[in-house]
């Protein structure tokens, strides 16, 4: 099942050949595996949207792989290099491909606005009292370049592009930092609604199928299918009800 | 009921070969493949379900005097297509009639029930059996034709008349439209009437008697770090007595106000790019005894107390020499295999599965633990099964094999243990093994 030749520029251990050589080549050789692995990622995000519907936590966890390689890669300055290397679209294309998980080929076809979804683990699992090195310790997951997305389609101008992409990831990090778990509802009211559709996002289109809201345990809910604008607004309906449980407890 | 010497002591137990069912083929049929196996809570059934939506269950047969060394074998009752394929032409995408996952009722009467369910769709089977069948009809004859009213002339009391056994399964309720994502996990709760479904972000709950309502007691918003798991507590539980299992790959739960999160500190020295993807939960168990949760996560196999929530009490390690190929494991997608793991009757000793078509039994008790292999070579009635040993590296001894050499493509996900006996299930593919513990 391996691929031979892919093994040894995998980080595996004892087989690497190149890691034997680390006290001479460790970085450069590192680099190349780490680049090897965020291609492989990239190319499954891409292949996530097949015929049938991919799998939501393979996708968000191969996603997860890709920030963390980005993330690390920004914080040992190559990622600075790629940027101001001027490669060209090459580079973007991946950068943008993280964003964009398993759209459907209509939906690129016309363009459409598939927004990705945000995170703010750190809020909430301040709340849940855990560790701070351990909410430090988890990788964030895939941010939400809100800017980005009317760029997509617009690839003519692929240095402005990275330029906007740089900033709305310092723009989802500074928010995140800043944000202390009490304003968890101004960090929500932000955001474009339809962002927090994780329907839309990961299955590639507006949802039309409505589940269920998230009432209190009292009522029961009708899963009806509602159309997909009053989707965005019962969504942050049940989001201002969620928050004020968290803030009540 | 548990025999003398159950699972106490891993020596004391020889698993031996008992059945294997499915084709020989060396090509396999992509439908055929297992993708659940439960027994029902007597041992007395045992279903599969495959990627074709197709379900069997097989029944055990009475124990015979005059054969007392076939230890009550298991034969086909019933095979019923359970799901098909569909088309969801709104994403243009399309739904597998996979079986996901299969869970009894407990018997309430003459006939059985089970959920079976595919990622999108669960149906309530009833499976039950017909060996009458009414005769002498008075407007029909019997071939079923009508008869002409003018020629009747006597009237007659149909009876019913024995017929060969006929096991007929029916759909009672199918609850559908309730889950975005695929469903991966559904349970019974213990009052019967409710059970619960769950995919990656949501939990819904049913009332067994209401098909187009669900009630959405949880919804995640994203998900988060994968290595915690969700057990609730308070209000769920004040609602409904007993929640036993939940959906395995639950992070967080921001609807209820209380709740546990079990888990354990991450181990910077071992922090990857893998890491994250490694520590999610695969399987998630309650014990027999209500005490302790087993989770399964890709290398281990915890058991955690349900008072301690900060770390698991028991580690076991399933395959650890995988740790060392994790970025091959991620190319070819395997690292994102999920296994199932099993408790014994008694809680005793725990079960799970790994690559080449060996799976783990862990006895808790005396920390023994053994590798076996489900094959055909094995595959002699009542043949002992030999233990069997991964070799790191360096010199391989004589039975071992080397790590570069398991199969990744045989990989065991789904076994069930017997509620009460020395009998495991274990889907190798388009196989299911049945071994039995050694009768002397």
């Amino acid at each position: 099942m391996f691929v031979r030749g892919l093994k040894r520029k995998c980080f595996d251990g004892e087989e690497d050949i190149e890691g034997t050589l680390a006290g001479i080549k460790a970085i450069p050789s590192y680099n190349l595996q780490r680049q090897s692995l965020l291609d492989m990622s990239l190319v499954k995000l891409q292949l996530c949207h097949m015929l049938v519907e991919p799998n939501l936590c393979r996708s968000v966890l191969i996603a997860n792989t890709v920030r963390q390689i980005q993330e690390e890669m920004t914080q040992d300055g190559t990622w600075q290099m790629i940027n101001t290397q001027s490669t060209g679209q090459a580079s973007l294309d991946r950068l943008v491909s993280t964003d964009i998980l398993c759209r459907s080929s209509r939906d690129q076809a016309e363009g459409k606005h598939v927004p990705a979804y945000g995170t703010f683990n750190k809020d909430f699992e301040s709340d849940q009292a855990q560790d701070s090195s351990e909410t430090m310790s988890t990788a964030p997951s895939v941010q939400a370049p809100r800017n980005l997305q009317s760029n997509v389609w617009e690839m003519e101008n692929p240095q402005e592009n990275k330029g906007n992409f740089q900033k709305s990831l310092d723009q989802i990090f500074e928010t995140l930092e800043n944000k202390s778990p009490n304003s968890v509802e101004d960090l929500f009211s932000e955001v474009d609604n339809s962002y927090y559709d994780l329907d839309t996002m990961l299955t590639g289109m507006m949802s039309n199928t409505k589940m269920g809201h998230c009432d209190s345990l009292e009522t029961f809910s009708s899963p009806s299918n509602t159309a997909s604008n009053s989707n965005c607004k019962s969504d942050l309906n049940d989001l201002d009800h969620i928050v004020e449980i968290l803030v009540e407890s | 009921v548990f025999p003398a010497g159950f699972g106490s002591l891993m020596q004391d137990v020889l698993w031996c070969f008992s059945q294997v069912k499915g084709t020989i083929d060396s090509g396999v049929t992509e439908a055929d493949i297992i993708s659940t196996v439960e027994f029902n809570h007597t041992g007395e059934l045992l279903a599969t379900g495959d990627k074709g939506g197709r379900v069997v269950i097989f029944q055990r047969e009475q124990e015979s005097k005059n054969q007392p060394h076939r230890r009550g074998e298991y034969n086909v009752y019933s095979t019923f297509q359970s799901h098909e394929p569909e088309f969801d032409y709104l994403k243009s995408l399309e739904i597998e009639e996979k079986i996901n996952k299969i869970r009894w009722l407990p018997q309430q009467n003459a006939a059985y029930f089970l959920l079976s369910t595919n990622d999108k769709t669960v149906k309530l089977w009833k499976v039950s059996e017909r060996d009458k069948r009414p005769e002498g009809y008075n407007l029909k004859d019997e071939e079923g034709r009508l008869r002409d009213p003018s020629m009747i002339t006597v009237l007659r009391v149909p009876v019913l008349r024995p017929m060969d056994l006929m096991v007929e399964a029916t759909p009672r309720r199918v609850f559908a439209n309730a889950h975005t994502y695929h469903i991966n996990s559904i349970s019974v709760n213990s009052d019967y009437e409710t059970y619960m479904s769950a995919d990656d972000l949501r939990i819904n709950l049913w009332n067994f008697e209401i098909t187009n309502q669900s009630f959405s007691i949880l919804c995640i918003m994203q998900m988060l770090c994968p290595r915690s798991f969700l057990w609730c507590q308070d209000r769920v539980a004040r609602h409904w007595p007993e929640i036993r299992e939940l959906q395995p790959q639950l992070t967080l739960g921001l609807v209820l106000s209380s709740c546990t999160v079990f888990e354990e500190p991450e181990d910077p020295s071992n922090r990857s790019f893998f890491s994250e993807i490694i520590s999610s939960i695969s399987d998630v168990k309650f014990s027999h005894s209500g005490r302790y949760i087993m989770t399964r996560d890709y290398l281990t196999v915890k058991v955690w107390d349900l008072n301690m929530e900060n770390r698991p009490i028991e580690t076991y390690q399933v395959h650890d020499y995988l740790r060392s190929k994790l970025c091959s494991l991620y190319e070819n997608d395997c690292i994102f295999d999920k296994f199932e793991c099993v408790w014994n009757g008694s809680d005793s000793v725990i079960m799970t599965g790994s690559y080449n078509n060996f799976f783990r039994m862990f006895d808790r008790s005396t920390k023994r633990d053994v590798t076996l292999e489900a094959s055909r070579e094995s595959s002699k009635p009542r043949a002992v099964l030999k233990p069997r040993r991964v070799c790191l590296g360096g010199k391989r001894r004589k039975d071992e094999i080397s790590v570069d050499s398991l199969d990744f493509s045989k990989k065991i996900l789904h076994t069930a243990w017997h509620p009460s006996e020395n009998i495991i299930a274990v889907a190798a593919t388009n196989n299911l093994y049945i071994f039995q513990d050694k009768v002397n």
